[in-house]
């Protein structure tokens, strides 16, 4: 046994964009144990309810996280609407599920290409960023952003997408499944991913359940939940089952995101079929009063939103639990006993998404 | 510009922003704008860069990790602070947690507006940081080579 050495790991690190923070207690070069420390990017955006009415809230709302920024917002407005008995139309329904979707997409492709870079798989990363950019420059046509969408609001939404419009795009993603086919095997079978991926970071069923794991981390463990499943938005009419694996390395954890990709893909594709016809947002009158939770899919899991009006123009309260949050306790449960070299692969198969869990 | 004097080497620090900016810097790497052909490398190495690429606002607790990978930079070097959020602490500047922008902790030459900041403006950014390398080398009585 050697002797005890710490390193730190972040928050400037090459492999993250973002600032997370872990102090690795290590044994010659195996992890024994590892301490994060967060708040590098805590804002406290959610006192600012306080400050901005909460029609105006949607907007920093979805500033929480630029990768799923869309179903922030969607998860606000839909606490918000549920608190003040708003019923909004279907064909806002079938969007908001619609870009749901489409920020799946782009936020998997987006994990993939980390993935690949962390385990130095670089032409990989840069293909899976190629595609990606067409899903963006979807967005950018429909919302006017490519990160940053704001079409949210509370009663609907701000922007409609005229049927033609849908039509083309839905064939723009067909050719966007055929494209991420050849990167999809790579992932699938390629002996070096396979070298790195299996049976790193192991987490049963059991102990991703009693860990609160959410999301892909929960699927690949063997557990079919998904909080889509709920049928918020339009979920309720679209037919799908969970993407599920049983292995719960990262190999599996994998393998259900590249799933998720085709899952997201053909929910698009049937959004488009049954889209239905009409507006997208009901006028809005009043202020809030009464509370709500509620619970929605993101692409890195489940997250919550917890909302409580006055009825004044400003919240009392609002509060987001997001998946990153929950998915932190199994990381550090799968950590202890890894290799140095593969604390990198392990810190992203959770999809970490730390703008997200501090807010 | 009609050319580059330097292959700038870019060091990319994610303060307190939403992600939003900087999956942006990120995607300016990749192939539709892959700055890589211009000889620009996002490196992890403070120590290697020309440039220091921030993103989001300040803090109190990220303020010294500004500060830290800003000292470390070799002379002379350059500010690009990127989004609404670096520049002035943006969307989330009455935060009880956001002290404001960048040029709170470091000077800043080169603010990017947006929020989020597209890929374009950048580049624009990181190009027009050069103009002020230039000029920094230039003060110090040598060309950039
Ligand atoms: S400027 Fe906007 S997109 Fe950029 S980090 Fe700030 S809030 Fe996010």
């Amino acid at each position: 046994m050697g002797e005890r050495t710490i390193i730190p790991f972040g928050p400037q690190h090459p492999v993250l964009p973002e600032p997370l923070h872990l102090d690795l207690v290590l044994e010659d070069e195996k992890v024994v144990g590892a301490v994060p420390s967060i708040g590098f990017v805590h804002r406290g955006l959610e006192k600012l309810v306080e400050k901005r009415d909460f029609q105006e809230m949607a907007f920093v709302i979805e500033r929480i996280c630029g990768i799923c920024s869309f179903i922030h917002g969607q998860g606000y407005v839909q606490t918000i609407e549920a608190i003040m008995n708003v019923e909004i139309p279907d064909r806002a329904r079938y969007l908001r599920s619609f870009w749901g979707e489409l920020s799946r997409v782009h936020s998997h492709l987006l994990w993939a290409g980390l993935m690949a870079d962390a385990f130095g798989f670089e032409s990989l990363f840069m293909h899976c960023w190629r595609v990606r950019e067409k899903v963006l420059d979807i967005f950018e046509e429909t919302t006017g952003g490519r990160v940053i969408h704001s079409v949210c609001k509370i009663g609907g939404l701000w922007k409609n997408v005229d049927n033609d419009t849908l039509q083309r795009i839905g064939a723009v993603l067909r050719e966007v499944a055929k494209e991420i086919q050849p990167l999809a095997d790579v992932f699938r079978r390629d002996y070096t991913v396979q070298k790195r991926c299996v049976g790193l970071g192991l987490l049963t069923k059991e102990e991703a359940f009693q860990l609160g794991a959410v999301g892909p981390m929960l699927r690949a463990s063997g557990v079919a939940m998904d909080a889509r499943k709920l049928g918020y938005a339009a979920y309720g009419e679209l037919e799908f089952e969970p993407v599920t694996e049983t292995g719960g390395d990262c190999q599996a954890r994998t393998l259900v995101r590249i799933g998720e990709i085709y899952q997201s893909l053909d929910l698009i594709r049937q959004c488009i079929e049954k889209m239905p016809d009409g507006e997208v947002a009901v006028p809005v009158k009043g202020n809030p009063q009464g509370e709500f939770l509620s619970r929605l899919e993101q692409p890195r899991g489940e997250a919550i939103y917890y909302g409580k009006g006055d009825g004044t123009k400003y919240l009392d309260r609002f509060r987001v639990r997001t998946p990153t949050f929950a998915n932190l306790i199994p990381l550090l449960h799968v950590l202890p006993g890894c290799d140095l070299a593969d604390v990198p692969l392990l810190a992203l198969t959770i999809d970490p998404c730390i703008s997200c869990t501090e807010r | 510009m009609s050319f580059l004097p330097k292959s700038p080497w870019l060091v990319h620090y994610d303060a307190s922003s939403c992600n939003g900016c900087d999956i942006e810097v990120l995607a300016c790497l990749t192939p539709i704008y892959d700055v890589e052909r211009f000889g620009v490398l996002n490196i992890g190495n403070p120590k290697h860069a020309d440039i220091f690429v921030v993103t989001g606002s300040v803090n109190e607790q990220n303020k010294t990790v500004v500060k830290n990978i800003y000292d470390q930079m070799a002379e002379p070097k350059v500010v690009v602070a990127v989004g609404a959020c670096a520049s002035s602490g943006g969307i989330f500047r009455e935060c009880y947690n956001v002290s404001g922008g960048v040029d709170t902790v470091i000077p800043v030459d080169v603010y990017v507006p947006g929020c989020a900041a597209r890929p374009e403006a950048i580049i624009d950014g990181v190009v027009q940081g050069l103009g002020v390398l230039e000029a920094k080398y230039q003060e110090k009585g040598k060309a950039a080579s």
